[in-house]
């Protein structure tokens, strides 16, 4: 009984990681703002092909883990990040990465559209440009291929030159999907990307997102434990504890939501606690 | 009944403003018309500038500001870009701040006396439009640099990000994203130093000097409008006539120049394609 309760979850775990190979592996990571400790005790694997939900009450750190998944910390020279996040043989958290071909593999969107306040095409044209794709036929035929995959085609063809800030708020959201989708990423990170958006485009957004499964390993951070729910294979809760924020529970959606192993993570679930 | 006492006490403000305004404005129209002409615009001196036109000292005026211009409008971008991007130094920052806001508000005099000994004797460059022209590039950079600072440090972070975020260089992001949509902080901050410069008299006074032949090279010492003004009102007994008809013409520049500034730089950022 005692050892099949110490290997149950091991197991699992297991089990998981041979089905789904790991895409990022991250190892005791911490994260500090100046000398204060922000998060800390994260380990888990974002695994290729899945979408992982990242959830957790306001100010655990959700958003300070996801932008050292991109380097995107690295901009506030405040911040330190201690321990490993391997991603493709390379541990993030060295100081020799190239940022410019990450955040290209890695792709990010946030809570708040924020298209460029260019034309919808241009919004698209210059990340391919700077990422060195010289061929304007082949960086439009890429534009539309990209505006395809996030629906927005069908909008916006007739109007690519008009203003990316004249489109509604789901529209502008589904627009920086397909930025960053036009970069052939691997991995996407998003911020809460429906929480700024009314509960219609919310929902053609989230359906959008669903459609990324299996092409990108996405790590989305939501609010909306439903929606987790609905679209995740993996989740992850966060919380704070001591003034810092702490990974205390990842495992897959449908076991945590059914079957938290902590009690933290139960009372959150079922709305009780944060 | 206050509130009304009140709107009417501010239309009364407002309308003597423009009053006055319209009164300088109509005072140069009505004294200065009769003696502008075309012959007035490309003729040079006579007796003193009581007679004959301006063409020497419209030249000398031009030469000066572009001079101004060229320096200041690159070096005034490229602090403001440092300032508001790039300085990692909290206390760099606001120490750089204060010492442009102090030098924002040294009169131009000032500035004059800086200008003539750096510039014309220390620099060996004379009495000459390049001395005058680096004076006033000096003397327009700390308020144009806070402009386009304020103006940079206002667009929404979430571009700025944005753009990182797709794994573009800093400098393009600056480049394409954040000055085009600064755009109207730094036309505000052109149009406030050309005007500044354009009326300058103090600090041309001893770097540009007086003479008020038709400059050959910029480093030929020149009048420019706002001294020629000046010298036709204090020194020139009989020169009231043409003193208002340069003054018309210094306002209708000024006017002439803001506009072709601000088509200038919409018509650059038209070609990076931004939308407001
Ligand atoms: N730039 C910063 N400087 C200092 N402390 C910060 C900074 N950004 C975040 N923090 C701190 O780090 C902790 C984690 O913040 P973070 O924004 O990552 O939380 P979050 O889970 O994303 O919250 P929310 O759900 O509200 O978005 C918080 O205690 C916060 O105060
Ligand atoms: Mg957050």
């Amino acid at each position: 009984m005692i050892v099949a309760e110490t290997l149950a979850p091991r197991l699992s775990e297991d089990i998981i990681e041979s089905r789904a190979p790991a895409h990022i592996k991250v190892n005791e990571l911490a994260i500090y703002y100046g000398k204060k400790l922000a998060v800390n005790g994260i380990s888990l694997s974002l695994h290729r092909g899945k979408i992982t939900a990242l959830i957790g009450p306001s100010g655990c750190g959700k958003t300070s883990f996801l932008t050292t998944l991109n380097q995107l910390s690295k901009l506030n020279n405040q911040v330190t990040v201690t321990g490993e996040i391997h991603f493709d043989g390379e541990n993030l958290t060295q100081n020799n990465v190239d940022l410019l071909s990450l955040r290209r593999r890695v792709g990010m969107i946030f809570q708040k559209p924020n298209p460029f306040p260019l034309s919808i095409f241009k919004n698209l044209d210059i990340p391919l440009k700077e990422h060195g794709f010289k061929n304007r036929a082949e960086r439009i035929e890429k534009i539309e291929n990209a505006l395809k995959a996030v629906g927005l085609w069908d909008e916006v063809k007739d109007r690519l030159n008009t203003s990316a800030l004249s489109l509604s708020g789901g529209q502008q959201q589904r627009l920086c999907i397909a930025r960053a989708l036009v970069l052939e990423p691997e991995v996407l990170l998003m911020d809460e990307p429906c929480s700024a958006l009314d509960p219609i485009s919310s929902g053609i957004v989230e359906e959008l997102i669903s459609s990324l499964r299996d092409k990108y390993t996405v790590v989305i951070v939501t609010h909306n434990l439903a929606q987790a729910k609905r679209i995740s294979d993996y989740t992850a809760f966060f919380w704070t504890q001591n003034g810092a924020g702490k990974l205390i529970e990842f495992n897959n959606t449908r076991q945590l939501f059914s079957g938290p192993k902590d009690e933290r993570t139960a009372a959150y679930i079922s709305g009780i606690k944060g | 009944m206050i509130d009304r006492a009140f709107s009417l006490g501010i239309y009364a403000i407002i309308a003597l403003v423009i009053a006055t305004f319209g009164w300088i404005i109509g005072d140069v129209i009505i004294k200065g018309i009769s003696v502008v002409s075309w012959e007035f615009l490309i003729s040079e001196p006579e007796d003193a500038g009581r007679a004959g036109g301006i063409a020497p000292i419209l030249v000398s005026t031009l030469y000066v500001l572009i001079i101004a211009l060229v320096i200041a409008l690159p070096l005034g971008i490229s602090a403001a870009i440092w300032l508001a991007e790039f300085s990692q130094n909290q206390s760099h920052t606001l120490h750089v701040g204060i010492i442009l806001d102090v030098l924002a508000g040294v009169p131009s005099i000032v500035y004059g006396l800086f200008g003539n000994a750096f510039f014309c004797i220390y620099l060996g460059l004379g009495y000459s439009l390049l001395s005058g022209g680096l004076t006033l590039a000096c003397m327009i950079l700390p308020v144009f640099i806070r402009t386009c600072e304020s103006g940079i440090r206002s667009v929404q972070s979430d571009w700025r990000l944005g753009g990182l975020a797709l794994g573009m260089r800093r400098s393009v992001v600056i480049w394409k994203i954040l000055l085009p949509a600064a755009q109207p902080a730094i036309i505000a901050g052109l149009i406030l130093s050309i005007g500044r410069a354009t009326a300058e008299t103090a600090a041309l006074l001893f770097t540009s000097g007086y003479v008020d032949r038709m400059p050959e090279s910029i480093f030929d010492s020149a009048r420019v409008l706002a001294v020629h003004i000046y010298d036709l009102t204090m020194n020139v007994t009989g020169g009231d006539e043409t003193a208002y008809g340069s003054a018309l013409i210094l306002i209708v520049l000024i006017i002439l120049l803001n506009t072709l500034a601000q088509g200038f730089i919409d018509s650059w950022f038209k070609r990076s394609g931004h939308y407001r």
